[in-house]
């Protein structure tokens, strides 16, 4: 039996109420008119100097061979992807007021996506534990259950998110721009409002209901006498696998990529599975740890904790198998109304969008390959802070691009936004551990896997 | 010189596990088992070092790797970088995305295919070479494990051996070529 420390617990309602505390600066910060916003851009101007002005074009070409600066000006004129306010705009200054008004929401929304899909990732693990009859890992399911338990609140919060921040994320709920737009127009059938949060409210009922129930029959189980709750488990698992793998797809489709709704891109939604995927596994490798080193799991090895590392280490590389299919596709191809993506990801985020590619892939591959550290706990969380900060990067690159552009910045809003979630999600989730024995009992595998061993 | 080797058979696996352990707390050195499939944990009872294949095969592949690297770069950036339809040949690394197919191919060739013939060299496997089983029947449904007799009772031993299940026990004497 867990009990959250009151240490833990103390330190997760600072660190929450610091967050709010940054998260509403932030908010209460942003600029309001276009006045302030000629402000800003004045005072940077002072600051940064006459060689800074280069910077102050819109185009985001630099042609290195050419030695010239924004040659495909003229194409990407029209490109609503890179000012997601598009065509409407009157100035250079309300583009950027726009962006700097996003700001914050794009901040909390990182934040609030990673640590949900932390939960989701581990909710999917744990169905395909059930799914595929997993010998190793019963011992692990009080683990999963505790880390799901944030789910419930994570999930609602991202919806609450998703659906206020309206044309500040989502350019094709601006109706004048979509007025002047024949692509949205186009894809107005799916790209409308109402569907948009019926498509939300499915995903949320969908995930919390499969939750709700998995947990109720797990600990049904350690009561009954007979199987009948783990036959249950087994069936719902199954069927919300099915579910989960087509709202996941449209939940990014909807959430990310409708960020920049000209663009599109087929593996897309697999890219993001795998981010939820690895970073999901992590998590449960790290509470583990977390709990074996407090005494609380005996019956829990080093060789638990070796699957779970190889699990970590293949979807990292699978990760990056998807990564770098999507940018090697487009890059290769360079159509003009693909590429834009990666164009301004390149041009204005450079070291993150590549040096992530060394935290989620050149790490953990050196790291974790020798089947011998797999098994040592801190070889392993080395590892996954390593895996944790590249996949945080990673939906910070999915979000902040295409919503703030090259306004972007690592500040108050973006920590306070990290601080509040991981808060609120060491609470939630050391509630959620401590509500039951982290024994499972009666699962028809548990032998097996408390003998787990290879 | 003339060595002397006992051969004891065994029917069963977990049989053949027990007196290799038990063997190898009387001190008797066992020389070799037969078995007809893997037997899981044999090689740690017996007390095989474990083997070093992976770490060659890492080697391979880094190996691979700097192959590919070195082809491709001399090949389309250093010795005739044209334009083929706009890829940017002036650096290795502006066109690498292009080569990275073929990076990770030749890695993956290079680890798999050379540590399968460090695997064939290191324990003497090729084609025409002639079979060393001790006993048709280990390749079928009997297990048989080797023990040094040289500097042991051999009496002492067969009873012990008898003891540990073995079914059939065998001395053997063979005038040893060099």
């Amino acid at each position: 039996m867990y009990t959250l420390p009151s240490k833990l617990k103390l330190f997760s309602i600072i660190i929450m109420v610091l967050g709010l505390v940054g998260i509403a600066y932030g908010f209460l910060t942003a600029p309001k008119t276009v006045e302030d916003v000629k402000e800003i851009m004045a005072k940077q101007d002072a600051h940064h100097g006459e060689g800074h002005a280069a910077e102050e074009h819109t185009a985001n070409f630099v042609d290195v061979a050419r030695g010239e600066e924004g040659y495909s000006e003229a194409a990407m004129e029209h490109a609503t992807d890179l000012k997601p306010e598009g065509h409407g705009v009157a100035s250079h200054e309300e583009h950027v007021l726009h962006q700097l008004q996003t700001r914050p929401w794009s901040a909390t929304f990182v934040a609030a996506f990673f640590f949900m899909m932390i939960a989701l990732g581990v909710l999917v693990f744990y169905a395909i534990q059930y799914a595929s009859q997993a010998g190793w890992s019963p011992v692990l399911y009080r683990i999963m259950e505790g880390i799901t338990s944030y789910l419930l609140p994570g999930s609602v919060i991202v919806f609450l998110i998703v659906v206020f921040a309206g044309s500040h994320f989502f350019p094709w709920q601006n109706e004048e721009l979509v007025a002047s737009d024949k692509i949205l127009q186009g894809k107005s059938g799916y790209l409308n409002f109402p569907f948009f949060v019926i498509r939300g409210v499915i995903y949320l009922l969908g995930w919390n209901l499969y939750r709700h129930f998995s947990r109720k029959y797990s600990l049904a189980q350690a009561e009954a006498n007979n199987y009948d709750p783990y036959r249950k488990n087994f069936k719902i698992a199954v069927f919300f696998l099915i579910f989960f793998i087509v709202t996941e797809a449209t939940m990014s489709w909807d959430w990310f990529m409708s960020m920049t709704p000209h663009w599109y891109s087929t593996l897309f939604p697999w890219y993001v599975f795998s981010s939820i995927f690895v970073s999901a596994i992590t998590v449960i490798a790290l509470v583990t740890i977390y709990l074996k080193s407090l005494g609380l799991i005996p019956f829990v090895s080093d060789k638990h904790l070796h699957d779970l590392a190889k699990y970590m280490f293949a979807f990292s590389i699978f990760w990056t198998y998807l990564w770098f299919s999507q940018f090697m596709l487009i890059w290769y191809a360079n159509i003009p109304e693909e590429v834009t993506y990666f164009i301004i990801r390149i041009q204005e985020y450079k070291l993150l969008f590549f040096g992530m590619l060394i935290l989620n892939f050149v790490f953990p591959i050196l790291v974790l390959m020798n089947s011998d550290y797999k098994r040592i706990p801190w070889f392993v969380v080395i590892a996954a802070v390593f895996i944790l900060i590249g996949h945080y990067i990673d939906i910070f690159l999915l979000v902040m691009p295409s919503t703030v552009g090259h306004n972007w910045y690592f500040g108050i809003p973006e920590i306070a936004a990290l601080l509040f979630f991981l808060g609120l999600f060491i609470f939630v989730v050391g509630t959620g551990l401590g509500k039951v024995s982290l024994r499972p009992k009666n699962d028809p595998f548990i032998k097996e896997s408390e003998n787990y061993h290879f | 010189m003339a060595s002397k080797k006992i051969h004891a058979i065994y029917t069963d696996d977990d049989l053949l596990m027990q007196a290799v352990k038990q063997t190898r707390a009387a001190n008797y050195h066992i020389s070799e088992v037969f078995t007809p499939f893997p037997v899981h944990g044999l090689d740690h009872a017996v007390g095989l070092a474990p083997t070093r294949l992976a770490i060659t095969s890492f080697l391979y592949g880094l190996t691979g790797l700097t192959v590919a690297v070195l082809m491709m770069n001399y090949i389309m950036i250093e010795d005739w970088p044209q334009n083929i339809g706009g890829k940017p040949s002036f650096t290795f690394y502006q066109n690498m995305p292009a080569f990275i197919p073929i990076m990770f191919e030749l890695t993956v060739f290079f680890a798999a295919h050379l540590m399968v013939i460090t695997f064939y060299m290191r324990s003497k496997l090729w084609p025409f070479k002639k079979a060393e089983n001790p006993d048709l029947r280990t390749t079928d449904d009997h297990f048989l494990m080797e023990i040094d007799a040289e500097n042991h009772d051999v009496e002492k031993l067969t009873k012990f051996l008898y003891d540990t299940g073995a079914s059939e026990i065998s001395l053997i004497e063979n005038e040893q070529d060099h």
